[in-house]
């Protein structure tokens, strides 16, 4: 999960019951079969031991409450990924239906086998065409206010080591460098967020011979590509 | 004789008569004492073969007659023509082949009479060869393929020596070429490859050595005197004796030895080649050198290209001097232009006369002027540069009545010019603008002048570009009958106006004028009385409009009465305002000041410091200082007095530095928009689009007012991708959508 701080009580909140009918009224499966009611029970019961009782949903408290559970430090990817699977529409809260979509994708119902899916939820999201998905998904994901199109340097930094960090390893730090020190851009907006990704996986790196300045880049990857280049010379 | 009477002549027979008959002729032809045939000799020849013709098979001897013509020429080309050819040389050779070749025609022609039958019957009965088509065969057979090798090479010696100076035989030239162009039968097969194959290689080496050795001894003009001479010479020997088809494959030879394998060379030549012909003025020598080099294909492209080189040098070394002589930065834009618009006269002078208006090289100036037109002089760009030599050019026609309007009409038609060559026009309007509305609302300004102008730069450039200009000065017109209209308002008696106060008023329109900051200035009685009266006459004659007060660019004459004497000041409105208050008290604080004014601080201490701490200390400060700062006090300076009864003080609001940033911060942004306006366009008619055509055609679209940083253009269609414009093409990154 990005690091958000636990408590920001001040934010505006969309009605998580807007998405679901309701929290406890009868659940809208594509199957009617009672086992199928049997498998919701257990994960509504599972949703229930991280929800807050009062909004019925799971805030970030719960959240960490998860990832201990889960023995995942709350800044990893894999929180993300499960985001990711349960279509959660806001940071920091997964609402029932979320939740459900979510454990239903992944055929589990306890804590238990939810941990043991979660290398197979990695590699599935590893996959090339889902990990275009789910790497704009993280840059949406973070997004708080309605309307909103950028995201701050800061987060994006953040964003950049969970999301790329493992496979990129060396551009991310470069990256990561060379928006820390750069004053031209403060804000990133999704299409530079996703040049990032194709940067990665198109370029070669570090020489970056193949990278072409007259093409359609955004700028930013233009001023990152020549402040590179003036820094190896 | 008649035919049933007489036997059928036997071969043997008939042969012995013609065999007489043409031996009988070959003395003729050979010059040997023998009576010419008579016509009772002709016909019984002719009887001859037609008796043989005629018999009853077998004694039809047709195909024997045949034969026979055949045999005689041959033995006669054989063992008599070509022997005698063959012992002879040089020009002997060719004359004896001439001679040969003229009895040829001759015994063709009298044995195809006497065998006439042949052709009328047996020939056509078989398709045969004609009598005619088998003797020239036989020469060409038997003497020709024989003996052409080595008439080529005599002919080609002759040829050399005559290049080398030497008078020859050219009629026998042109014999002997024609029989080889016969001997083709109808195609030129044997003359291109018999001859003038061989020919073209002895032209092509002989004039390689040629041009080598003229390339290092002549200078340029020389080489190219020589060269068209030679041409001339080798374009003689075609109408003299070489077949018309060999023109032009002569004169390409000619010309690629002479003049297209050492262009560079020739071109380049220190102190001679092209720069230097320019330089010096030698029309004459560029002209030929236009004329030689305009005749091959491409052949003017380096002339061209050392042409533009050569403008390009010479204007930046304009532009050099020009930074060279630029004090404290800033540059002499007068000297400067003035010698750009001499350049651009002279070599204009020479694509038009020595270069035929030839479109290349108009090319070749512009492009030359395109490139130091548009280099930074000292820091200013062109485009204000420019802006600024017009100010100065109208500002002192005004006051200059040597400078007569015909002048500035040709210095204008030369601005207009060189305008074309610089790329950011839209900063020169700017700049131009900005400077024309000073023009028009302090300085004297002559209307035709400004008028001109705009009309020309209208028709070069579009309406749209003039538009705010034009606005500006018909604004001025429409001033001043609103000032008159206003005047007579007044003397019917309508409205406060205090008696003793000359008012004028120029009524803006706002969209054409530059945008200056209005202020809250609370000004003097007698002044707002003037304002309320005018503000009154105005509603009566249009509602709907607001008018807004510029005091920033107001001048006031004020009586300053000092005790010396009386002395007419002349200040801008704000520093009137200030020297008014002191009317009513002789002392004033700055608090006061700033309470009773109602400027801002800035407006404040820099009018005060014009009022008391500059040359001319209307008031007095205490204390005494060089600065004005808050707790200053002012009075009155009763005491001051010049030797002059007039004195002007203007402030400029804005210094000048300041001034150029916001005009070109204002570029900057009406370049942003015209960039988003472009992009949306192109990509509302076609769609879809990939990144590189779209830059491009956005540059084309807005290179008739700039050059757009392709920077700037990326920027933009970042910003129209966020503001969901355009969109990235799921598949390919590279190309942009459209998004109604």
């Amino acid at each position: 999960m990005p690091p958000r701080p636990a408590s920001k009580p001040s934010r505006k909140r969309s009605n998580p019951d807007s998405v679901t009918s309701s929290a406890t009224g009868p659940v809208p499966s594509a199957s009617s079969k009672k086992k199928s009611s049997k498998e919701v029970d257990e994960t509504d019961k599972l949703f229930d031991k991280y929800a807050n009782a009062s909004s019925g949903v799971i805030d970030p408290e719960g959240i960490e409450k998860l990832c201990s559970s889960l023995e995942v430090p709350h800044t990893d990817i894999r929180i993300l990924m499960l985001a990711w699977r349960m279509k959660a529409e806001r940071q920091g809260y997964f609402t029932k239906a979320e939740w459900r979509i979510g454990l239903k994708a992944l055929k589990v119902d306890t804590i238990g086998k939810l941990k043991k899916a979660l290398p197979e939820l990695e590699k599935e999201v590893r996959e090339p065409l889902n990990f275009r998905d789910f790497y704009a998904y993280a840059f949406q994901y973070c997004l708080t206010e309605d309307k909103q199109k950028f995201l701050d340097i800061e987060t994006i930094c953040q964003l950049l080591d969970m999301v790329l960090g493992s496979t990129f390893r060396a551009q991310v730090d470069y990256l990561i460098d060379y928006l820390k020190i750069q004053k031209d851009y403060k804000v990133i907006n999704m299409d530079q967020w996703r040049g990032f990704y194709r940067f990665c996986n198109e370029i070669s790196f570090p020489d970056m011979t193949n990278y072409n300045l007259e093409l359609a880049w955004p700028s930013i990857h233009d001023d990152f590509f020549e402040w590179l280049r003036e820094k190896q010379a | 004789m008649s035919r049933q009477n007489v036997k059928p002549m036997t071969m043997d027979q008939g042969f012995e008569l013609i065999d007489a008959a043409v031996t009988k002729l070959k003395r003729i032809l050979e010059g040997k004492p023998e009576p010419a045939f008579g016509s009772h000799e002709y016909i019984e020849n002719y009887t001859i073969v037609y008796n043989m013709c005629t018999q009853k098979p077998p004694d039809d001897l047709s195909q024997q007659l045949y034969d026979k013509y055949g045999g005689i020429f041959e033995d006669y080309d054989k063992h008599t023509m070509l022997p005698s050819i063959m012992e002879k040389h040089d020009e002997y050779m060719l004359r004896e082949l001439s001679r040969m070749w003229d009895i040829n025609k001759i015994m063709v022609r009298w044995l195809s009479h006497f065998f006439f039958y042949l052709d009328r019957y047996f020939i056509t009965r078989r398709s045969l060869p004609s009598l005619t088509e088998v003797g020239m065969t036989c020469f060409r057979d038997h003497v020709y393929n024989n003996v052409h090798f080595n008439v080529k090479q005599v002919i080609i010696a002759l040829i050399h020596k005559e290049r080398e100076g030497q008078q020859i035989d050219s009629a026998l030239l042109k014999n002997i070429l024609d029989l080889f162009v016969q001997n083709g039968k109808g195609s030129m097969e044997r003359y291109e490859d018999d001859f003038e194959k061989f020919f073209l290689q002895e032209t092509a080496s002989y004039y390689s050595r040629r041009s080598s050795s003229w390339i290092l001894e002549d200078s340029c003009p020389e080489y190219m005197i020589k060269s068209e001479e030679s041409l001339k010479k080798e374009k003689e020997r075609v109408t003299h004796y070489l077949h018309s088809t060999t023109e032009p494959k002569l004169v390409e030879v000619v010309q690629t030895r002479l003049l297209v394998l050492v262009a560079k060379q020739l071109l380049e030549k220190e102190s001679s080649g092209c720069s230097a012909l320019l330089r010096d003025d030698k029309t004459d020598d560029l002209s030929r050198m236009y004329r030689l080099y305009h005749e091959i294909p491409k052949g003017l492209e380096p002339v061209a290209k050392a042409f533009r080189l050569h403008v390009t040098s010479e204007g930046n070394g304009l532009i050099k001097q020009a930074e060279d002589a630029a004090t404290s930065g800033s540059v002499e834009e007068q000297v400067l232009v003035r010698k750009i618009i001499d350049l651009h006269d002279k070599y204009m002078a020479y694509v038009t006369d020595c270069f035929q208006n030839h479109t290349l090289f108009h090319k070749a100036l512009k492009e030359a002027f395109e490139i130091f037109c548009n280099k930074k002089v000292a820091g200013s760009s062109s485009a204000e540069l420019l802006a600024t030599f017009c100010d100065n050019l109208f500002k002192k026609a005004g006051n200059d009545k040597s400078n007569d309007d015909s002048t500035i009409e040709s210095t204008i038609d030369n601005v207009v010019k060189l305008l074309d060559y610089i790329s950011d026009k839209d900063l020169f309007a700017e700049f131009y603008r900005k400077k024309q509305a000073r023009r028009l609302l302090f300085g004297r300004f002559n209307d035709d002048h400004e008028r001109s102008i705009l009309t020309k730069l209208k028709g070069q450039f579009g309406g749209q570009f003039t538009s705010k200009m034009e606005g500006m000065v018909t604004d001025m017109q429409l001033a001043k009958d609103q000032q008159t209209g206003f005047e007579e308002h007044i003397k019917n008696g309508n409205t406060g106006k205090p008696k003793g106060v000359d008012f004028t008023v120029n009524v803006l329109t706002t969209g054409f004028w530059p945008s200056y900051k209005t202020s809250d200035l609370n000004l003097p009685l007698e002044m707002v009385n003037c304002i309320e009266s005018f503000k009154a006459y105005y509603e009566t004659k249009t509602k709907h409009r607001r008018l807004m007060w510029i005091y920033s660019l107001g001048i006031c004459h004020l009586n300053g009465r000092f005790d010396p004497k009386p002395i007419e000041l002349i200040v801008s409105t704000y520093q009137a305002a200030v020297l008014c208050a002191f009317n009513n008290t002789e002392r004033l604080t700055y608090q006061e000041l700033i309470e009773q004014l109602n400027l801002s601080h800035e407006d404040l201490v820099r009018v005060l410091h014009s009022l008391s701490c500059a040359k001319y200390k209307f008031l007095k400060k205490e204390p005494a200082s060089k600065t004005i700062s808050k707790t200053d006090s002012f009075e009155f300076n009763s005491k001051f007095t010049d030797k002059m009864r007039r004195i002007k003080v203007c402030i400029r609001l804005l210094c000048l530095f300041l001034q150029w940033m916001i005009a070109v911060e204002d570029v900057d942004k009406d370049r942003r928009y015209a960039i988003d306006a472009s992009l949306v366009r192109i990509m509302k008619s076609r769609k879809v689009l990939p990144h590189q055509q779209l830059v491009s055609e956005c540059v084309e679209q807005l290179s008739r007012m700039f050059k757009p940083d392709i920077k700037m253009i990326k920027k933009r269609i970042e910003d129209l991708i966020s503001r969901d414009y355009l969109e990235r093409d799921t598949e390919n990154p590279n190309t942009f959508k459209y998004v109604a």
